[in-house]
C-alpha cells in the first residue's frame, strides 16, 4: 500500500500546490475552514447542490469566483428577498434554475459561509484508479502457495508409489534368489462369473442398484420446479449489497408494503427517485474483478433516469416513462397464499429468515427452496410472538393449558391446516 | 359364385397385346416417381452436406433440446409501477362508495378495488335510501369487463374522436332547428343530471326531454303525481306492518323499484310471539307470493275486483268461493291491525294504484313525505313519442340509456320510421338494437367509471365516483351535454355546484366518502311536462281500461321481470344467465308459466327425459296482430288459472354475445307500457330444452325445511315443532347428537375461533343476491346452458325451492305418517313428488355445510379434504386428484366438480376466457382447473383477513369483521356469520335460539352452518 502511495507524490504535490494558489489566489475571502464548511454543507446544501454538476440547484465548485463574497452572504440568508428588490444578477440565476426557491438559511453566520466556501473552493479530487489495481495484484499470491503446497504434496505421494515398486521388485528378486516360490493369483472373470452364478448376490446388488437409482430419480424429480438459487439476469443491474449492506437501507424503506399487505412489492420508481434524483453517480468501491465499476454502476444509474424518464443535465422529468420489466424471482404457485404482512409486522420475521443475506448479493438470488415442506418445517419449529399482542391473549392462555406448554408453535396453533394456506 | 364380370378401365384392353395395359400392369403409377433422378444422381447427393443420419441426429438433437428447454421454468416479468398512486398498495383492497343509476337498478353500494379494478360490488351500510343491492347490482360489476362495449363514439357506424363527434352534433343540431326533437332518457333521479338537460333544453328549445322507464311504473307515479304533486311514487317500511296485502304487486321484487325485502324480512321474525301477516293475491307465482302466509292465485281482472273489495270500492260476490272467504279475512284482519295495515297493487291502472293509495292514508307504513325517486317515466308520453316517430312528426331523436329499438312494442314499424329519422343519437355502453340503426353513436362508460349524483328518495342524496379509469374511449352522457352547452367544466366540478345547496356547509370529501348524504334541503328535480297541458296525469292504461284490455276472453298475461334480468340491460353477463330464477330453478331461458289445468287443456307438457334434463312444448302467443313464436312453456305450480306470465329482458341479439341469446323478447307484448294483456296460445311442435337445476319439486314430507305455524310455535314447547332426531341404542332412545351416538372421535372446539353460519328461513325471501356475490368472491366459473342441463352447475351456494305437495307443508307431512302398506306407499309417494296446484312454497340456501363430523373428509383417498379447528371444511384443490368420492359421500350434494377447464378454453366462452373478463377475478381466490372438486369454503380468505388485521393491530377481532360473501350481501338479515367461541356474538345468539335446527341433522354431520325453522303466520281470521 505504502508503495502506491509513492507513486502518486508528484501528482498530488502538484495539486497541493494547486490548491495553495488558488486559496492565496481567492484571497478577497476571508480564510474559511474547509473541514468544518463540508459538515456544514453536507448538513445544508447537499440536498440540492453537487460540488462538480448540476442538482436540483447549481455546481458549487469555485462558485466564489462567480460571485463576490457579500452577494453571496445576502444570498444565502435570503434569496427571494434579493430576487424581490431586483438584483440583476439574482432574477438571471433565478430563472436560469427552473424558478425553483432556494432555501433561505438566514442561521448560518457569515463565518459559517466563509467554511462553506472554502470546502466549495478546495480543488475536485483525481480519480483514484491504480489503487484498486495494485489490490487486485496483492489478492492473487494466497492462491499461488496453496498450489506449491498441493505439488509439493502430489511429488511426495509419486516418490512413494516409485519406491514402493522399487521394494516389490527388490523383494523378489530376493525371493528369486532364495528360491521361493510367489503364487500366481487367479484371474479377475472367474470371480465376475462367481458373482454371476451367485443368484442371492446378484438379487440383493440390483435391488441395491434399482433402490438406489430410485433414490436418486426421486430427488431429481423432486428439485423440478424448485428455484433455489435462481438469480436472473436483471434489466437494471441493481445491487442489494450496496442499498441494503453498503448503506444500510432498511428492507421495508423501498419494499413497504412487505408491512401492510401480502406482497412485499417492488418499489415504484418513484421511491427510487426519493434518493437517486440527488444520488446520479456512483462512489463507493468497486469490483473490478466482475467489472463493477464505476462507469458500470453509473451507466444502470442512467437506466434508471432513462425508465422514469428523468433529464439528469436539465434536471426534469420528461413525462416519457419506460416501465421496468423486472425478472420475478420468487414465484409462488397461485394456489398457495402467503402474506408478508402475517410474517413481517405480525411475527417479526427478519427479511433474512426467507430471502437469505440480501445485503450480501450484489445479484439477488432465491434463497430458500420456497417449498411446501421448508414452509411446514418452519411453521413447526417456531414460535408464536405472542407478548404484547391482545390477539392472542384468550388463545395463548386456553392452547398453553390445553397442551401444557409455556411458548406455542405455529402449528400448535393450526398453522399446518391445508386450508390456511390453499383456498 | 365368382362373378364373370369383367370391368373395363380404357379401350386399349381390347388390344391384347397393348404396351400400355402391360404397363399399367406392372406400375402403380402411370407416370415414374422421380426417385432414381432424385437419390440416383450421386452427384447432387454428394454435393449436398446432410446424409441421412446427419438428418436423423439433427433431429434427434433438435427434438432433445427443445425437450430439455420445455423444462426450464418461464420467466415471470413483474413491472411495478413508475408513479405509484398514494392510495394503492398492491395486494390490498381498497372500498369506495358509489351509486348504480342505471334507470332500473338503484343503490347505495360499496365497490371493492384491488390493484385498481372494481371486483366487488359490496352493500353500503350507511345507506337509508331504500335502494337494494340484489343480484343485478352484485353482477353489474361484470357488465364493466363486457367485451362487447363500444370502445368509442361512431358517426355512420365509423369510429371517430370526440372532438370530431362534436362538431359532427353541433352541425345536426343546428340542422335540426326548429324541428322536433325528442330527448328520451332513462330516470336518472339525478338533482345535476336534471339541471343540465334543462340547460341544453335552454340552449337547443326544439329538444323535449321525455323519461322512458322501460319497465314502467307509470300508473303508480300518475297517481302518487295527482294525489300528492309530485312525480314519485310512495316508500313502504314492511318492518312496521302487521297485516300486509298485496294485490299482484311482487314487492320482494322489482315492484315500484323493488328494495322492500330489508323492511320486511324484519316484521317476518317473530318476536314476543307476533310476527307480521303477509296476504298475497296474485296471478304469477312470484318472490313474494312465495313468501306470503297466505297465497291466493287470482287472474288480474279479477285482481281489480279483489283490490275494489279489500278498499271499499266494490265486493267479490261474483268470484269463487275461496277468494270471497281469503278477501273477507284480509279485510278484517287489515280493520284490526288499523293503521299497521297496508294495501299495494301492481296492477297497471290509475285507479287502482289511487284506490290503495287512498286505503294506506294515515298507515305508519307508507311514507308520502320522502317519496321514491327512482322512477319517473310517463308511460303515456313515450307512447306519443313513439307514435310521432312512426307518424314522422318526430324528427329527430337523442336516446339515453334506454333501447326502444329493442324494447318498444311494435318495434318493427318503429324500427323503419327511426332509421328514416333526420338526427338519431344514441347514447350507449354497447351496440344496443337502437345504436346499432343510429346515425350517432356516444359510447358511454359504465357506473363504475362515471362521476354522478342521485337522489333515491327525496332528501336521500347519493353520490356516484369512478373505481377505475375508462377502459375505452367513452364520455358519459353529461360530460357530452356540457361540451355541448358550451360548458367547459367538467361533470365533476358541475356536481359539486350543484352540491353546495345540498350539503349545505357540511364536507363533500366526507359526503363523497359515505356514498350517502341526507338533507332536507328541497333540489328541484325536473319533471317531464305532459304535453297535452292535462292537468291530472292520465295514462295510457288508465281509469277502466285494464278492465276493458281484459275482456275479449282468451288467457290474461301477465309480463314481469326476473330476479335475475331484470329489463335486460344486463343481458350479456353471464352470471346473471346462469343464475337460477329463485321460483322456477330454470336458468338461460325465458318462458310462459302455464297453470296446471290450463296445460292439460292445451296439451302443453314438461317431462323429465333419460339425462336428467327438462323439457317442454313451445307455443306461439297471440296478442292480436302481434305473434310471438315458439315459446317455451313451463308449467308453474301457483299460477291462477286462466292466465300465464313471461319475463322481459330476454330474447336480446343486439351486442350480445351467442351463447347469452337466450329467451323470447317478450316487449313485443308490451302493449301500451301494460304488464297486464290478453293473449292466445297455441301450440307448436317441438321440445325446448330447459337448463333447469332442481327437478325434484317437493320435500315429500321430509325434515329438510322445518316449519311451523305461528300458534304452535307460540303455545308448544320448542321440542314439538322443533324436535331433535332420536336413534335407538341398546333399546333406549338417544339423541343423534350425544357422543354415545356417534361414529366419529370429538374434537375439542372450545378454543379458538369456531366459525358457524345462521340462516334464518323466516328472513330469507330467496333473492340470490348471495348466489352472486358468492360468484364474484370465489371466482366461481359459468358452465354454460348444455352443462347447467346436465346438472353440473357450479354454484357454491343454491337456494333450493320446495313446493307442498298438497296445501301446505304441514299437510305433507301428515300424508306421509298416514301412509301405510306397500299399495298407499306406491300411489301416495308418487303423488306426492307433484306439487300442488297453489302450493306453499319454501326457500333454503345450501352451500357447504362445513359438518364438524364430515363424511366427505373420511373418503377422500389423498386427504384433499380435511377439517380446520376453525370450524371450515378445507379443500386443497392442489392435493384433489378427482376422485369424486366426497361428492358422492356428501348428504347435502354441495360438492362441484370441474369436469372441464372453465378458464382459458374457448369451449366455454364466458368472462374467463378472455383478458377483459378475467379482470374481475379475485386475486385471493385461486382459480380451479379441471378434474379437481370444489365447494363453498365458508370464504376462509375473509375470516383469515379479518384474523390477520386483528393481530395486525394488536386486538381481539370484533364480531362484525367476520363475514362471509353471502352473510354480508344478505340484505335481510337471514344470514348471520361469526364465532360462537365469542358469546357476545350475534351468531352466538341465533345458535341458543330454540327455533336453530341443522339440515339433516339425523345423519350426525354435525354442521357448522344451521338453520332457523320458519314460521308461517298462519292466523286466517
Amino acid at each position: 500500500m505504502k508503495k502506491v502511495d509513492f507513486r502518486n507524490i508528484p501528482s498530488q504535490l502538484s495539486l497541493l500546490l494547486l490548491a495553495l494558489m488558488l486559496t492565496f489566489s481567492t484571497s478577497l475571502f476571508s480564510q474559511g475552514d474547509p473541514v468544518a464548511g463540508k459538515a456544514l454543507f453536507n448538513a445544508n446544501c447537499a440536498a440540492c447542490h453537487k460540488l462538480d454538476k448540476k442538482a436540483t440547484g447549481p455546481a458549487l465548485r469555485g462558485v466564489s469566483e462567480k460571485h463576490d463574497a457579500a452577494w453571496l452572504y445576502s444570498w444565502i440568508k435570503d434569496s427571494q428577498a434579493m430576487i424581490k428588490a431586483g438584483d440583476a444578477k439574482a432574477v438571471a440565476l433565478f430563472a436560469e434554475n427552473n424558478n425553483s426557491v432556494m432555501t433561505s438559511f438566514p442561521a448560518l453566520s457569515d463565518a459559517d459561509i466563509d467554511n462553506i466556501i472554502a470546502y466549495t473552493n478546495e480543488p475536485k479530487p483525481e480519480p483514484k484508479v491504480a489503487v484498486a489495481t495494485a489490490t487486485a495484484d496483492g489478492g492473487s499470491g494466497g492462491g499461488v502457495s496453496n498450489n506449491i503446497i498441493l505439488g509439493a504434496l502430489a511429488l511426495v505421494f509419486l516418490l512413494l508409489v516409485v519406491m514402493l515398486f522399487l521394494v516389490t521388485g527388490t523383494l523378489k528378486k530376493i525371493a528369486a534368489a532364495n528360491g521361493v516360490e510367489v503364487e500366481e493369483k487367479q484371474k479377475g472373470d472367474s470371480l465376475w462369473k462367481a458373482f454371476a452364478k451367485n443368484q442371492f448376490l446378484v438379487m440383493v446388488t440390483s435391488i441395491v442398484l434399482i433402490l438406489g437409482s430410485a433414490y436418486f430419480a426421486y430427488g431429481y424429480l423432486m428439485q423440478v420446479g424448485v428455484d433455489q438459487g435462481y438469480a436472473p439476469v436483471q434489466p437494471i443491474h441493481f445491487s442489494h449489497k450496496i442499498h441494503a449492506g453498503d448503506n444500510k437501507i432498511d428492507c421495508n424503506f423501498c419494499h413497504s408494503s412487505a408491512r401492510k399487505s401480502k406482497t412485499s412489492g417492488i418499489p415504484s420508481l418513484n421511491v427510487c427517485m426519493n434518493c437517486h434524483k440527488n444520488i446520479s453517480e456512483y462512489n463507493g468501491e468497486e469490483d473490478l474483478a466482475n467489472g463493477y465499476d464505476k462507469a458500470f454502476y453509473d451507466a444502470e444509474i442512467a437506466k434508471l433516469y432513462e425508465a422514469v424518464g428523468w433529464d439528469a443535465t436539465n434536471q426534469k422529468y420528461t413525462g416519457d416513462t419506460k416501465p421496468v420489466k423486472w425478472a420475478r424471482i420468487h414465484n409462488l404457485p397461485d394456489f398457495a397464499y402467503f402474506n408478508h404482512s402475517q410474517h413481517v409486522t405480525v411475527a417479526g420475521v427478519d427479511c433474512q429468515k426467507c430471502h437469505g443475506p440480501v445485503e450480501e448479493m450484489e445479484i439477488l438470488e432465491q434463497f430458500a427452496p420456497l417449498t411446501m415442506g421448508w414452509c411446514i418445517n418452519c411453521h413447526r419449529e417456531t414460535n408464536v410472538v405472542m407478548e404484547g399482542n391482545e390477539y392472542y391473549e384468550k388463545i395463548h392462555e386456553e392452547l398453553s393449558k390445553k397442551y401444557g406448554v409455556d411458548k406455542l408453535t405455529i402449528a400448535q396453533m393450526g398453522g399446518l391446516e391445508c386450508g390456511k394456506c390453499h383456498y | 359364385m365368382a362373378s364373370n364380370k369383367k370391368y373395363w378401365k380404357s379401350v386399349e384392353e381390347l388390344n391384347e397385346n397393348s404396351s400400355i395395359v402391360e404397363t399399367l400392369q406392372q406400375n402403380e403409377f402411370v407416370e415414374s416417381i422421380p426417385t432414381d433422378e432424385f437419390l440416383g444422381d450421386k452427384e447432387t447427393l454428394e454435393a449436398s452436406s446432410t446424409t441421412r443420419r446427419d438428418f436423423l441426429k439433427y433431429v434427434g438433437f433438435t427434438t432433445a433440446a427443445a425437450s430439455l428447454a420445455a423444462c426450464e421454468g418461464p420467466v415471470i416479468k413483474s413491472i411495478p409501477y413508475v408513479v405509484a398512486p398514494d392510495e394503492i398498495v398492491p395486494g390490498v383492497a381498497n372500498f369506495y362508495a358509489s351509486t348504480i343509476a342505471d334507470g332500473f337498478d338503484f343503490a347505495n353500494v360499496l365497490v371493492k378495488t384491488r390493484e385498481g379494478r372494481p371486483i366487488k360490488i359490496e352493500r353500503n351500510d350507511l345507506s337509508t335510501s331504500g335502494g337494494d343491492v340484489n343480484a343485478r347490482v352484485h353482477a353489474s360489476v361484470l357488465t364493466l369487463y363486457d367485451n362487447n362495449r363500444l370502445t368509442a363514439p361512431l358517426v355512420d357506424g365509423a369510429e371517430v374522436s370526440w372532438a370530431e363527434f362534436d362538431t359532427k352534433v353541433a352541425q345536426k343540431m343546428n340542422e335540426m332547428t326548429g324541428k322536433d326533437v325528442v330527448l328520451l332518457t332513462q330516470t336518472f333521479a339525478s338533482p345535476s343530471t336534471s339541471k343540465l338537460i334543462k340547460e341544453f333544453t335552454a340552449k337547443y328549445p326544439n329538444v323535449r326531454h321525455v323519461v322512458y322507464d322501460t319497465v314502467s311504473s307509470s300508473e303508480a307515479l300518475d297517481a302518487f303525481q295527482n294525489k300528492y304533486g309530485t312525480r314519485a311514487l310512495a316508500d313502504y317500511d314492511f318492518s312496521k306492518a302487521e297485516v300486509i296485502v298485496s294485490v299482484g304487486a311482487d314487492f320482494l321484487g322489482d315492484w315500484q323499484g323493488g328494495g322492500f325485502d330489508s323492511g320486511y324480512a324484519k316484521s317476518r321474525i317473530p318476536n314476543n310471539g307476533k310476527m307480521s301477516r303477509h296476504i298475497q293475491f296474485e296471478a304469477n307465482m312470484s318472490l313474494s307470493g312465495a313468501n306470503a302466509d297466505k297465497r291466493v292465485p287470482v287472474k288480474p281482472s279479477e285482481q281489480l275486483k279483489v283490490l275494489k273489495a279489500l278498499t271499499g270500492n266494490g265486493s267479490v260476490s261474483d268470484l269463487s268461493e275461496a277468494i270471497q272467504t281469503a278477501v273477507a279475512n284480509a279485510k278484517t284482519q287489515l280493520k284490526r291491525a288499523g293503521n299497521k295495515g297496508v294495501v299495494i297493487t301492481g296492477l297497471p291502472d290509475v285507479a287502482a294504484q289511487t284506490m290503495a293509495l287512498e286505503c294506506n292514508e294515515g298507515s305508519v307504513v307508507m311514507d308520502t313525505d320522502k317519496p321514491r325517486m327512482m322512477r319517473q317515466g310517463n308511460a303515456a308520453e313515450v307512447l306519443r313519442v313513439m307514435n310521432g316517430v312512426i307518424s314522422g312528426a318526430v324528427k329527430g331523436m337523442i336516446t339515453v340509456g334506454v333501447d326502444p329499438v329493442y324494447s318498444f312494442p311494435n318495434s318493427a314499424a318503429f324500427t323503419e320510421a327511426y332509421k328514416k329519422l333526420e338526427m338519431s343519437l344514441a347514447f350507449s355502453m354497447k351496440l344496443s338494437a337502437t345504436a346499432e340503426v343510429s346515425q350517432l353513436v356516444a359510447a358511454t362508460p359504465h357506473y363504475l367509471e362515471s362521476w354522478g349524483d342521485a337522489q333515491l328518495k327525496k332528501g336521500n342524496f347519493s353520490l356516484m365516483q369512478p373505481t377505475i379509469r375508462p377502459l375505452f374511449n367513452t364520455r358519459q352522457f353529461q360530460d357530452c351535454l356540457l361540451q355541448w352547452t358550451g360548458n367547459s367544466t367538467k361533470y365533476y366540478d358541475y356536481i359539486k355546484d350543484t352540491w353546495a345547496s345540498v350539503l349545505g356547509g357540511s364536507s363533500w370529501n366526507n359526503a363523497l366518502e359515505a356514498g350517502v348524504f341526507a338533507s332536507t334541503s328541497e333540489v328541484e328535480m325536473e319533471v317531464a311536462p305532459s304535453t297535452e297541458g292535462h292537468e291530472e296525469m292520465e295514462s295510457s292504461t288508465g281509469h277502466g281500461a285494464l278492465s276493458a284490455a281484459l275482456q275479449n276472453g282468451g288467457l290474461e298475461l301477465t309480463l314481469y321481470t326476473k330476479t335475475a334480468m331484470g329489463d335486460g340491460q344486463q343481458a350479456n353477463n353471464p352470471w346473471l344467465q346462469e343464475m337460477p330464477d329463485p321460483i322456477s330453478r330454470a336458468s338461460w331461458d325465458n318462458y310462459i308459466t302455464v297453470s296446471k289445468a290450463d296445460a292439460e287443456a292445451m296439451g302443453l307438457e314438461n317431462s323429465h327425459v333419460a339425462n336428467g334434463g327438462l323439457n317442454g312444448s313451445y307455443v306461439n302467443v297471440k296478442m292480436g296482430d302481434v305473434v310471438v313464436e315458439k315459446v317455451p312453456v313451463l308449467i308453474q305450480p301457483g299460477q291462477a288459472k286462466g292466465s300465464v306470465g313471461l319475463a322481459l329482458g330476454y330474447g336480446k341479439t343486439a351486442a350480445i354475445q351467442e351463447e347469452m341469446q337466450t329467451g323470447v323478447n317478450a316487449y313485443a307484448l308490451y302493449n301500451n307500457f301494460s304488464e297486464v294483456q290478453n293473449v292466445t296460445l297455441e301450440k307448436v311442435a317441438g321440445e325446448h330444452e330447459f337448463a333447469c337445476v332442481q327437478l325434484h319439486n317437493t320435500m315429500m314430507g321430509r325434515d329438510i325445511i322445518r316449519e311451523t305455524s305461528l300458534e304452535i310455535f307460540n303455545t308448544k314447547d320448542a321440542s314439538v315443532w322443533n324436535p331433535m332426531p332420536m336413534v335407538s341404542k341398546d333399546h333406549q332412545e338417544i339423541p343423534v347428537t350425544s357422543p354415545d351416538a356417534d361414529l366419529w372421535e370429538s374434537f375439542d372446539r372450545s378454543v379458538g375461533h369456531h366459525f358457524n353460519l345462521s340462516i334464518d328461513l323466516n328472513a330469507c325471501t330467496g333473492c340470490g343476491a348471495c348466489v352472486i356475490a358468492c360468484h364474484a368472491e370465489n371466482n366461481v366459473p359459468v358452465v354454460g346452458k348444455d352443462e347447467i342441463r346436465k346438472s353440473r352447475d357450479m354454484h357454491w351456494l343454491r337456494i333450493d325451492r320446495y313446493y307442498s305437495s298438497v296445501e301446505s307443508f304441514e299437510g305433507d307431512v301428515e300424508k306421509k305418517e298416514n301412509i301405510s302398506g306397500l299399495g298407499s306407499s306406491l300411489s301416495d309417494f308418487t303423488a306426492m313428488e307433484h306439487p300442488s296446484d297453489n302450493p306453499q312454497v319454501a326457500f333454503q340456501p345450501v352451500m357447504c355445510q362445513h359438518c364438524n363430523h364430515a363424511p366427505c373428509e373420511t373418503v377422500c383417498p389423498v386427504a384433499a379434504t380435511s377439517h380446520g379447528r376453525q370450524g371450515q371444511n378445507h379443500m386443497a384443490y392442489n392435493r384433489c386428484v378427482g376422485t369424486r368420492y366426497c361428492a358422492n359421500n356428501c348428504p347435502y350434494k354441495v360438492r362441484r366438480f370441474n369436469w372441464f377447464l372453465y378458464n382459458e378454453n374457448d369451449e366455454f366462452d364466458y368472462h374467463m376466457n378472455n383478458d377483459l373478463g378475467r379482470m374481475v377475478l379475485n386475486p385471493d381466490v385461486v382459480v380451479r382447473s379441471r378434474g379437481v372438486m370444489e365447494k363453498c369454503s365458508m370464504c376462509i380468505q375473509k375470516t383469515q383477513l379479518s384474523i390477520l388485521k386483528a393481530k395486525r393491530d394488536g386486538r381481539p377481532v370484533k364480531d362484525s369483521e367476520f363475514q362471509t360473501a353471502c352473510s354480508s350481501a344478505c340484505g335481510t338479515g337471514a344470514m348471520v356469520f361469526g364465532d360462537i367461541n365469542d358469546h357476545s356474538s350475534e351468531v352466538f345468539e341465533e345458535k341458543k335460539n330454540n327455533r336453530m335446527y341443522h339440515l339433516l341433522e339425523s345423519v350426525g354431520t354435525e354442521p357448522n352452518v344451521f338453520y332457523h325453522t320458519k314460521v308461517r303466520n298462519s292466523n286466517e281470521v
